[in-house]
């Protein structure tokens, strides 16, 4: 008991520590290596301005076209689900605001912890399933690298200590809860290094080609 | 071009990275929507035509050489490295599978704009020798002669002859202060000379002030479609000096939607400064002008029509109401395709797949995603306002035994023109 005790304040105190620092440094350094290669000058001249169209393709590409959506349905709503309940349960569960108000002094409205749990569940199974699919379907198959599964199983392993955790499926609760956090602080320090950047750089991305295409005349 | 090599392959794929690539090479998520997004991959299923994979040599670059987990790889001697053998077989996934449509530039979730870097990485496939002939030849020939296809002005002269005898009117030719001057690509002039017909009937019509350009009159751009900033920026400049001679405030490009775009868009940023003059596409030339009434038509084609939108005029940059307005006034019975304007589907012939012999099975093949949409809506003609596209589809409903003939707008518009009342 008490080394599960101790495993628990060290993934709080000092390792907690470490990987915020990284995850922070690491994302700063990535902003940086980003935006100090610059974009040479455009003298065409344009349609409409760069901004509006910018902001609103941030929003925008959340949702797919029509056809796109026809075209890979699962891949788009199996994506949007575990997107969803990932950000569910990390936002709005109570011991996650908690956390967040003795880290920052905010803190905001959760939901239920039955419907925590629910949406936990059900964000494990559509993470099992993107793993079939990838594994399955030829374009996926081709263009998948080691990083897609390290990434797909730091994901899974965060969501799935977090559900043990809650249902106190692993003994004693103090390693429990202490995986959970060890999890999420590896998710932490291998963000800035892997396709995982993508929940900050994606609004970059979208907002250069919502910027290009929109000087010349369209809502991309 | 002298001595190309992996060395300045390299070079250029480095001198081709900036901000936006980097932003959109660290959000990929490798979900794969791309491919759906992508006539090549689609009409053939084979997983190698991902668009995302086809970056792969510009993204190993971005990796090994402006991140630091790939500088890190490299102290480590684990980097992979983009090889010649690589390159040389990237060179049909990035010429002759691409056509530079942009379609999944649309489509990428995170926002990739993945047309952009295919435009780039062809700046590196020409550096390091790995080009297709049909498009080498295509710029040597556009770089000595003036036209991607060798022709020359004495065939245009022939042409002028022939509308002039036609109309009785004058094709104007080197008119300084002339408010137009038009640019043709060789393509219309060889395969579809009603083109330069019906511009000389709209222009008489409305009153427009034109004029050709003996000194330059292509403006298709083979630099471009091959990736060659040089050659590409050497073309523009001859456009350029061409209107400045003629002293012309407006330039229309071809209808050509690749001309369009690479005078439009890519011109000023190769020559590195702002035009003095301003680029309409055709269309939207024809569009202002029948919105300030001076185009007046009388009766109407009956028969079901639809539209092609060429890639590079509506997805690639935003024309797409005017030739529906432009339908509207000569077409009782439009309709159109079921995805259409920004997210039409491309005929497969652009972006040098078209000048890419090798390229020709899998320009057929990316056709039938075209075939099966004009299938859907079943018309009797189709309408498009592209040389190339034009063409792409006249040979793809022929290889198909579809009996749909294919029209352009700007032809379709001069044949309903009002007759000037004689003496008026
Ligand atoms: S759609 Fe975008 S994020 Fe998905 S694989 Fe293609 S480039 Fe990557
Ligand atoms: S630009 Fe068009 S042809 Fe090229 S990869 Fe993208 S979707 Fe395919």
């Amino acid at each position: 008991m008490s080394g599960s005790m101790e495993f628990l304040l060290w993934t709080k105190g000092p390792m907690f520590d470490i990987a915020m620092v990284i995850f922070a440094i690491g994302l700063l350094a990535r902003l940086a290596e980003i935006f100090l290669l610059g974009r040479a000058r455009n003298y065409a001249e344009p349609r409409a301005g760069e901004w509006p169209a910018g902001l609103r393709t941030m929003l925008t590409r959340t949702v797919a076209d029509r056809g796109t959506f026809e075209r890979a349905p699962f891949n788009v709503v199996v994506g949007w689900i575990w997107h969803l309940g990932f950000l569910a349960a990390l936002l709005l569960f109570v011991p996650h605001i908690e956390l967040a108000k003795g880290l920052f002094g905010i803190s905001w409205p959760a939901l239920p912890n039955p419907v925590v749990d629910f949406l936990t569940a059900i964000t494990l199974l559509s993470l099992v399933a993107t793993l079939v699919h990838r594994l399955n379907h030829p374009v996926k198959r081709r263009i998948s690298t080691i990083e897609d599964y390290l990434v797909w199983t730091v994901v899974f392993m965060v969501v799935l200590t977090g559900y043990l955790a809650y249902h106190r499926m692993v003994n004693p609760y103090p390693l429990a809860l202490g995986m959970h956090i060890l999890s999420a602080e590896i998710l932490l320090i291998l963000l800035p290094f892997t396709k995982l950047t993508h929940i900050l750089t994606a609004f970059i991305a979208r907002w250069y080609n919502g910027a290009a295409f929109g000087r010349k005349g369209v809502q991309s | 071009m002298s001595e190309l090599t992996l060395e300045r392959g390299l070079a250029a794929f480095r001198a081709e990275i900036d901000a936006p690539t980097a932003a959109f090479f660290s959000s990929c998520v490798h979900c794969g929507i791309c491919a759906q997004s992508c006539p090549f991959y689609l009409e053939t299923g084979d997983p190698k035509y991902t668009p995302i994979l086809k970056l792969e040599p510009l993204r190993l670059i971005w990796e090994n050489e402006f991140t630091l987990l790939g500088k890190l790889k490299g102290l480590l001697g684990l980097q992979r490295k983009v090889t010649d053998a690589m390159l040389a077989e990237w060179e049909e996934l990035l010429y002759d599978s691409c056509s530079m449509c942009g379609r999944c530039s649309m489509v990428c979730p995170v926002g990739n704009d993945l047309a952009y870097m295919i435009r780039k990485s062809r700046e590196g496939m020409v550096q390091s020798g790995h080009a297709p002939e049909g498009l080498i030849s295509a710029s040597v020939r556009a770089i000595k002669t003036g036209s991607p296809m060798g022709l020359q002005w004495k065939t245009l002269a022939v042409q002028i002859k022939h509308v002039e005898d036609s109309t009785g009117l004058k094709v104007p030719v080197d008119q300084v202060g002339a408010d137009y001057l038009v640019m043709l690509s060789s393509m219309e002039v060889i395969n579809f000379p009603e083109y330069l017909e019906a511009i000389t009937k709209i222009f008489d019509h409305a009153g427009v002030t034109w004029t050709l350009s003996t000194q330059c009159f292509e403006a298709t751009n083979a630099g471009i479609q091959i990736g060659n900033k040089d050659i590409a920026a050497q073309l523009v400049e001859r456009v350029v000096a061409a209107a400045e001679t003629l002293k012309a405030p407006n330039v229309i490009s071809p209808e050509c939607g690749h001309a369009f775009t690479a005078i439009r868009w890519e011109g000023p940023n190769l020559i590195g400064r702002a035009y003095p003059f301003r680029v309409f596409h055709i269309i939207e030339v024809l569009e202002e002008l029948r919105v300030a009434g001076r185009i007046k038509t009388e009766g109407k084609e009956m028969d079901r029509l639809s539209l092609h939108d060429p890639c590079n005029l509506a997805r690639k940059s935003g024309v797409i109401q005017q030739q529906r307005n432009l339908m509207d006034l000569v077409a009782d019975n439009f309709v159109d395709l079921k995805e259409h304007g920004k997210y039409q589907w491309c005929c497969g012939a652009g972006g040098g797949v078209s000048s890419n012999e090798r390229a020709e099975p899998l320009k057929m093949a990316a056709f039938k995603r075209k075939k099966a949409q004009i299938e859907e809506v079943a018309p009797e003609r189709m309408v498009t306002m592209c040389a190339t596209c034009r063409t792409q589809l006249e040979e793809g409903l022929e290889e198909f035994n579809m009996d749909i003939p294919v029209v352009g707008l700007t032809e379709m518009i001069a044949d309903h023109l009002v007759e000037k009342e004689t003496g008026s």
